[in-house]
């Protein structure tokens, strides 16, 4: 017992010399950069010491992603788009070279809290870019809350990330779950389908995606007649498909991801509702997952906030510029880190590469209009993206563009208190 | 529910039932005659239906990755058994849970580097890619009534070798009592290698017959697994027969469950299985001492 706890003892010390050694080296500078910028009120008024670095000294920008586990392939694309991006501008944001820490999120909510506080605590990043899982990101949005700590979201799309927990220092440069969808109800309704079942897996984000599509459909005139639910992570369908060939609505909507998503198409398609019942789904049904989906996935029609083929100068040349340096097809989470980096880029220039200059870089980031490769992109009150969304067709194995859904798609942002 | 739609959930709670009992059937043996509790049977499942992607891919044949899927899985376990499972019998089941997750873990990074972390489908052979056309809507794929059969013949294949061959006879005697068999000069150890390396082929045999209906994604033996060990324990532990009774079971409550009570469709199997218990602490057909 005692050699245990001696054991232990040794080890709190050792952390707590290392620690130690960090902030020697880190005061020195801190004190000369508050000599030399004179942000000595911002510096001191945030709760947790930032290293905050003299203007030679690199950015630091945090991944907090998913490099394992079923997002793996989600955070290695988010965080390569990233990368690009700062690669076109020599290595720099605002002026500013970049290092940076991955650290893997394994899409696990209950280690959250305590990874976002490594990242800001004990790596002491100028900018948490993450993640993926929406779990995760909620976590991850209490403690830049807490510690006023700068994070850009670059894909979970809990709506309340910019709804009721919206702040100063959180963006978003993906979408909210409500957003893809809402535009959907329409695009369904001008196709003359008036009774439409919905299916997807009962958690929040899957009631947040049929949620936005409710409120468009239930909008343009249609009628939801049963929404279909099923427990994560199962992938027994058969079930719920016998269901909806009993009911015989008009059409369905869903929204499923990665495995799950490539079951419930494959399922659908071998049943032989895919000819009498139409599919449609929220774009995230058929992202990724074609390949798998094969034929099953012809024709079906789905809402996202990007097309792959999507015909601008910005996507062409991010695609291109994505293949080359990576190897693979870029896709829409390569964009949302791409964009992650060009919104943190404005906001850094305009602050002149100082991240404590806290006021400058926020309202020169809520101004920015990007050149997205997914078309013109600007950010709302609440920090979430002002985007188009896309109808798209699965055509040969690619989702192919057919029509802008609906332009400029505004999140509500029901709950946030930030004004504009 | 009319008739018609009645029939048709029956027929989807039956072949859900089938195959969980397929996947369980190996964990069942493994479990019930070795006494080991090997939680790396789901990993062993994700494998097989992954192997079955590429050995599909690279011959094009369904009938090939079949049996090359099953022959590695049993050449795989006979080695595991060989270097980590045998220093388990007889030890207590911490001991047992640490070295199969750990296994999850190691397979699970096997996966990743072989075959990495994409979403695949495979491919049925052709004769049973058609489908039946059951009401005015909807039909069925021949596959999934080719997988009912299917799972159907390897569950008799099952009971008949442990009934009536000798192998089976001491593998019987030795789930009974594994000194007893020793003293009377048979080699259990190479039988416990056997058994050990059917349980994982058969893990692998599920993973690649389901492939083609359940697409081949990673973390897809993990929910498998845990109805694997309610489908184990509903049977009663070590019991081919219970097992399959106990996965048509699990099978029609979760189907019916679903079109029924919707909102406890998560819950239903678990409910289910805590009833028959109360009812049967050892399982359906499960021994008194265990």
């Amino acid at each position: 017992m005692q050699v245990k706890n001696r054991a232990t003892g040794t080890r709190v010390q050792r952390g707590a010399i290392r620690e130690a050694r960090m902030s020697d080296l880190v005061t020195p500078l801190l004190d000369r950069r508050k000599l030399v910028t004179g942000a000595v009120g911002l510096a001191a008024a945030s709760a947790l010491p930032r290293p905050a670095l003299a203007q030679g000294a690199p950015l630091k920008v945090g991944f907090m992603l998913p490099y394992s586990g079923t997002y793996a392939k989600l955070g290695q694309f988010i965080d390569a788009g990233f990368r690009l991006y700062v690669d076109q501008k020599g290595g720099k944001l605002g002026g500013r070279a970049v290092t940076y820490v991955q650290l893997d999120d394994e899409s696990k909510p209950e280690n959250g809290t305590d990874n976002m506080n490594r990242l800001v605590s004990r790596d002491k990043v100028d900018v948490v870019v993450g993640t993926v899982h929406s779990g995760v990101a909620m976590a991850m949005v209490k403690v830049a809350r807490d510690t006023n700590s700068l994070l850009i979201i670059p894909n979970a799309g809990a709506n309340d990330a910019t709804g009721p927990l919206c702040a100063p220092n959180i963006f978003r440069t993906s979408f909210s779950n409500w957003q893809p969808n809402f535009p959907m109800g329409k695009v369904m309704y001008d196709a003359g389908h008036r009774n439409v079942a919905t299916i997807t897996r009962r958690y929040a984000a899957g009631a947040e995606q049929m949620g936005g599509f409710k409120e468009g459909f239930t909008k343009a005139g249609g009628k939801v007649v049963e929404e279909l639910t099923l427990p994560f992570p199962e992938v027994e369908f058969q079930a719920l498909i016998t269901r909806i060939a009993t009911l015989k609505p008009d059409a369905v909507h869903c929204f499923f991801a990665g495995g799950g998503a490539v079951k419930f198409v494959k399922d659908y398609a071998a049943a032989g509702l895919a000819k009498s019942i139409p599919l449609y789904g929220s774009g995230f049904l058929t992202d990724g997952t074609l390949e798998a989906q094969g034929a099953a996935a012809e024709g079906i029609k789905t809402t996202l906030h990007y097309a792959d083929d999507l015909d601008n100068p910005a996507n062409k040349a991010f695609l291109a510029a994505f293949k080359a340096k990576v190897g693979q097809e870029g896709d829409i989470y390569a964009v949302q880190g791409f964009d992650s980096a060009a919104l943190l880029d404005v906001g850094l220039t305009a602050a002149g590469g100082d991240v404590a200059a806290r006021p400058k870089l926020i309202s020169a980031m809520e101004g920015a209009k990007l050149d997205s490769p997914r078309g013109p992109l600007s950010f709302n009150r609440a920090h979430n993206p002002i985007q188009n969304v896309y109808l798209r067709e699965v055509k040969n194995g690619r989702n192919a563009y057919v029509a802008v859904a609906q332009a400029n798609v505004d999140d509500p942002a029901r709950g946030c208190k930030l004004s504009a | 529910m009319d008739l018609v739609t009645f029939g048709v959930q029956l027929l989807n709670a039956v072949q859900y039932g089938l195959v969980l009992f397929l996947v369980a059937s190996g964990l069942t043996l493994v479990f019930g005659i070795l006494g080991v509790i090997n939680l790396a049977h789901g990993a062993f499942y994700m494998l097989g239906a992954y192997t079955a992607f590429w050995l599909a891919a690279a011959t094009g044949s369904f009938w090939i990755a079949l049996v090359g899927g099953v022959a590695i899985a049993f050449v795989v376990g006979m080695l595991m058994e060989d270097v980590f499972v045998r220093r388990l019998y007889g030890r207590d089941h911490l001991a047992q849970v640490l070295l199969s997750f750990a296994l999850i873990l190691i397979l699970d990074e096997v996966r990743l580097h072989l075959f990495g972390k994409d979403v695949h489908s495979v491919a049925p052979p052709d004769f049973l890619q058609g489908s039946i056309q059951l009401t005015d809507t909807l039909s069925y794929p021949v596959y999934r009534l080719a997988v009912c059969l299917f799972c159907l013949l390897v569950a008799l294949a099952i009971f008949a070798v442990l009934r009536w061959t000798k192998i089976g006879m001491v593998v019987r005697a030795g789930a009974e009592n594994r000194e007893m068999v020793r003293a009377l000069g048979i080699s259990f150890d190479r039988v416990s290698r056997y058994v050990f390396a059917v349980g994982i082929a058969l893990a692998a045999l599920a993973g690649i017959v389901v492939a083609p209906i359940s697409t081949v994604y990673p973390g897809m033996g993990d929910g498998m697994l845990i109805l694997s060990f309610v489908v184990v324990v509903l049977g009663g532990i070590g019991s081919v027969a219970g097992a399959a009774i106990g996965a048509l079971a699990v099978g029609l409550t979760d189907t019916f469950g679903k079109v029924f009570f919707p909102a406890f469709s998560s819950v239903s199997v678990y409910l289910v299985m805590a009833l028959i218990l109360l009812w049967r602490p050892n399982g359906i057909l499960g021994r008194r001492e265990v």
